[in-house]
């Protein structure tokens, strides 16, 4: 391995790892918000219950994506100097307002609505909630500024010697790929939390423990998973999918498995990117779909890899593509399970179904593989570029970092993580085993 | 604008220091003034709330840095791999076993993250006292504004130095005293009966090999570093900081409770406002040539983004204090389990 593949290793696995407990944590910050507003509206004990039992699983996440996340924004400096320099003056607004604005606002009033239910007030409990979800999703903004300028940059200028200037902090903020970016993700976390919850109450119910605690978990699941499943294709999903045909076309091109510009262009739904002979094998297509998707005409032209020059290629035309389909696959299938299900509520009979219980309960991973595999779609669709058209991936490493003490950290990390997630789920297991009764 | 800048990063690692400090310091002295389980929840009761929020001024801080010193931040962190790497897992282990230690009860599980925790908290002191020796002896920048210091090389403070020299060394001891002190003053404010006794015994007794070291330090300091003279010399306005250093720790030694405590923080602003203040206009200075130095001027990000940052910068900073008043207020007097 070189220094350049060691240290992208060293990103991708730190982040995938820590992006596993904000996703769920965003999410159900919101879902927390929810079960705090029907205790107030209904005066109903039972749902501060439940909303004290998911603060224990939020802290446990909370805490693990805490320590997880300093890591990130070290990095930057630590693995990718050369990209900092050139671009910290712009990011680093981002970055640097994530911490002042949001930080200090979640770490202040997590506090206060963990240990603070016996001394505030109803209405004030309710409050801290509320900030702590408003800090969360603040921190998933400035987030996904800084991708989003990564991806499409806006708001700067490129001096003669090559310098990046931010000329428009908000060309920064309001640049056109956020708005879809951040809500294509923010929903996204609340289907991770839709289907953890739903989840929960499924195992709950099915071994007849907790059964009035598992019928709400399960109905309130149910139904936020069942809209924002809906709202991840469309209009999120969509949009998302426009910008990259639109600003990114090759990267579409290598994402859907199209080698060769075609006149309604088919959608893939399987097969496997034979880049040896720059075909898809046992391809199974939807014809003229993709043509329709992208431009509304279903014989519209869309450009395939073979119309771009190869180094503007993504590096990992496989993996890309691969990534990509199993987002949108797994996305289609949360429709499905969500809708039915909300059907079986709407009827009556989702509590008495032990097929969609089960369903429910075995769907615990999945959120997590799609969101993942959005995000390797992002940053590998990105590729080769760390910034979009200025920047290469290869210009951006630590010059003076050797691959030996990449590998050094790389190692510790994967074994320090390790023994995170150990834990967590020994943890997280202990507190659903003990469920919410008091 | 740059050195409003300078100033500004230089006040977030100050608070970051203060408060982080005194979490860090309660987490050195754990083992020993805590014995009992009931003992040790009472410590930690002590920070519990507020470890977290202290945390985030370094995180807040480092973001600042980044982007209105690009290149330093460049240039320090990818320089200081190692250690940094290192102090990402001591962060790690720290707040895991602050956060993990209460979720199960018992002879095994909670004593185990005490370990963790003391020793992470000894550890952090430590590697932070040489990240500052480091920053005022200075590194072998190169040509392109960076540098990667070994761990250790002959432990001369010379042009082969590495992370860890007899300086910089003697800095870390002096923080990791400094802290266990900061860390026995908090105890003994939050705390009653015998860890309360025992805190108070400990400050007392840490008092003297912290004065001790401060005069080693800085009579060390002014020959690694002739540029900390330099700077006292040619403005020397700059010596009300060396004096709130030392009012703080005269305070410290003379009084008692809150007032001790708001020496130590006196002491510990005192002090890294001096070093700030002798180092300026550098911000990391070069150990060879010294126009390869990186200062407020060439390591700053282009003027508009430092502009526009203030716009942002000052309402949130104004928020973020809101919040710790409110914190600290619903939090304040002695902890009670």
């Amino acid at each position: 391995m070189d220094a350049l593949t060691v240290h992208r290793i060293h990103f991708a696995f730190t982040i995938t790892f820590h992006y596993l407990f904000p996703q769920l944590t965003m999410g159900l910050a919101l879902l927390i918000v929810v079960l705090k507003t029907l205790a107030l509206r209904t005066g109903n004990p039972h749902y501060n219950q439940a909303a004290r039992f998911w603060a224990k699983i939020f802290a446990v996440n909370f805490a693990m994506g805490v320590v997880t996340g300093i890591p990130m924004e070290f990095q930057f400096g630590t693995n990718w100097a050369r990209f900092s320099k050139a671009a910290g003056g712009v990011i680093g607004q981002t970055l640097a307002m994530e911490g002042v604005f949001s930080f200090f606002l979640e770490s202040s009033f997590l506090g206060a609505f963990i240990y603070g239910e016996k001394r505030l007030s109803p209405k004030a409990h309710w409050v801290a909630a509320f900030l702590v979800f408003l800090g969360s999703w603040l921190s998933g903004f400035f987030i996904i500024a800084t991708d989003a300028w990564m991806q499409h940059p806006t708001g700067y200028l490129l001096t003669a010697k090559g310098e990046i200037l931010l000329t428009s902090i908000w060309g920064l903020l309001l640049n056109p790929w956020v708005f879809w970016q951040y809500l294509h993700n923010m929903i996204g976390a609340l289907v991770t939390a839709s289907f953890v919850m739903a989840s929960v109450g499924a195992f709950y119910l099915l071994s007849r423990r907790h059964e009035s605690f598992g019928r709400t978990f399960v109905r309130i699941g149910v139904i936020a998973g069942g809209i924002s499943c809906c709202l991840m294709l469309f209009p999120t999903g969509d949009r998302q999918g426009k910008n990259i045909a639109f600003h990114q076309p090759v990267t579409l091109a290598a994402m859907e498995g199209l080698f060769h510009t075609e006149q309604g262009a088919p959608l893939t739904i399987l097969g496997q990117p034979d880049m040896a002979q720059q075909r898809l094998d046992n391809p199974l297509t939807v014809p003229d779909a993709l043509s329709f998707l992208t431009y509304q005409r279903w014989k519209a032209e869309v450009r395939g890899l073979a119309d771009f020059p190869r180094e503007l290629w993504p590096d990992n035309i496989p993996l890309l593509y691969y990534s990509y389909h199993i987002m949108v696959g797994l996305g289609t299938l949360f429709i499905a399970v969500m809708l039915v299900a909300a059907f079986q509520l709407q009827r009556g009979a989702l509590y008495g179904s032990r097929p969609m219980l089960w369903t429910l309960m075995l769907a615990l991973p999945f959120p997590y593989i799609a969101t993942t595999a959005g995000w390797i779609t992002a940053e590998v669709g990105r590729q080769p570029w760390l910034i979009y058209g200025i920047l290469r991936t290869s210009d951006g490493t630590s010059a003076r970092v050797a691959e030996g003490n990449a590998l050094f950290s790389l190692i510790g990390f994967m074994g320090m993580y390790t023994l995170l997630a150990i834990l967590f789920l020994f943890l997280v297991h202990r507190e659903i085993d003990h469920g919410p009764e008091e | 604008m740059e050195t409003f800048w300078f100033c500004a990063v230089a006040v977030m690692i100050a608070a970051y220091v203060v408060l982080d400090g005194f979490d860090l310091g309660a987490g050195i002295l754990h083992l020993f003034v805590a014995r009992t389980a009931e003992e040790r929840r009472a410590v930690l009761a002590s920070i519990g709330p507020v470890w977290d929020g202290n945390e985030v001024w370094l995180l807040a801080a480092g973001g600042t840095l980044y982007f209105a010193f690009p290149a330093l931040y460049a240039s320090s962190f990818s320089g200081f791999y190692l250690p940094l790497m290192m102090v990402l897992w001591l962060l790690i282990l720290r707040g895991i076993a602050i956060e993990f230690r209460n979720h199960i009860e018992g002879p095994v599980w909670a004593p185990l993250w005490d370990v963790v925790f003391s020793g992470a908290s000894a550890l952090l002191a430590i590697f932070f006292g040489a990240a500052l020796g480091n920053v005022v002896r200075g590194v072998p920048l190169d040509a392109s504004g960076y540098f990667f210091l070994p761990l250790w090389t002959d432990f001369s403070a010379g042009p082969n130095a590495g992370i860890l020299d007899w300086y910089t060394v003697l800095i870390a001891v002096a923080a990791f005293l400094t802290l266990a002190e900061h860390g026995a003053l908090w105890v003994a404010l939050k705390t009653e009966g015998v860890v309360e006794t025992r805190a108070r015994r400990a400050a007392a007794g840490l008092w003297w090999s912290v004065a001790a070291a401060v005069i080693l330090i800085t009579i060390v300091s002014f020959r690694v570093q002739p540029h900390l003279g330099e700077s006292f010399a040619n403005r020397p306005w700059g010596y009300v900081f060396p004096l709130l250093a030392i009012a703080g720790l005269l305070l410290m030694k003379f009084s008692k409770g809150l007032r001790a405590f708001l020496g130590s923080c006196a002491f510990l602003v005192g002090m890294l406002t001096s070093v700030v203040f002798g180092v300026y206009p550098d911000v990391l200075p070069s150990i060879g040539d010294p126009s390869l130095s990186l200062t407020v001027t060439n390591a700053a990000a282009p003027r508009y983004g430092l502009e526009v940052g203030i716009l942002w910068f000052l309402p949130g900073i104004a928020l973020a204090l809101g919040y710790f008043v409110f914190t600290y207020r619903s939090f304040s007097g002695k902890v009670r389990l």
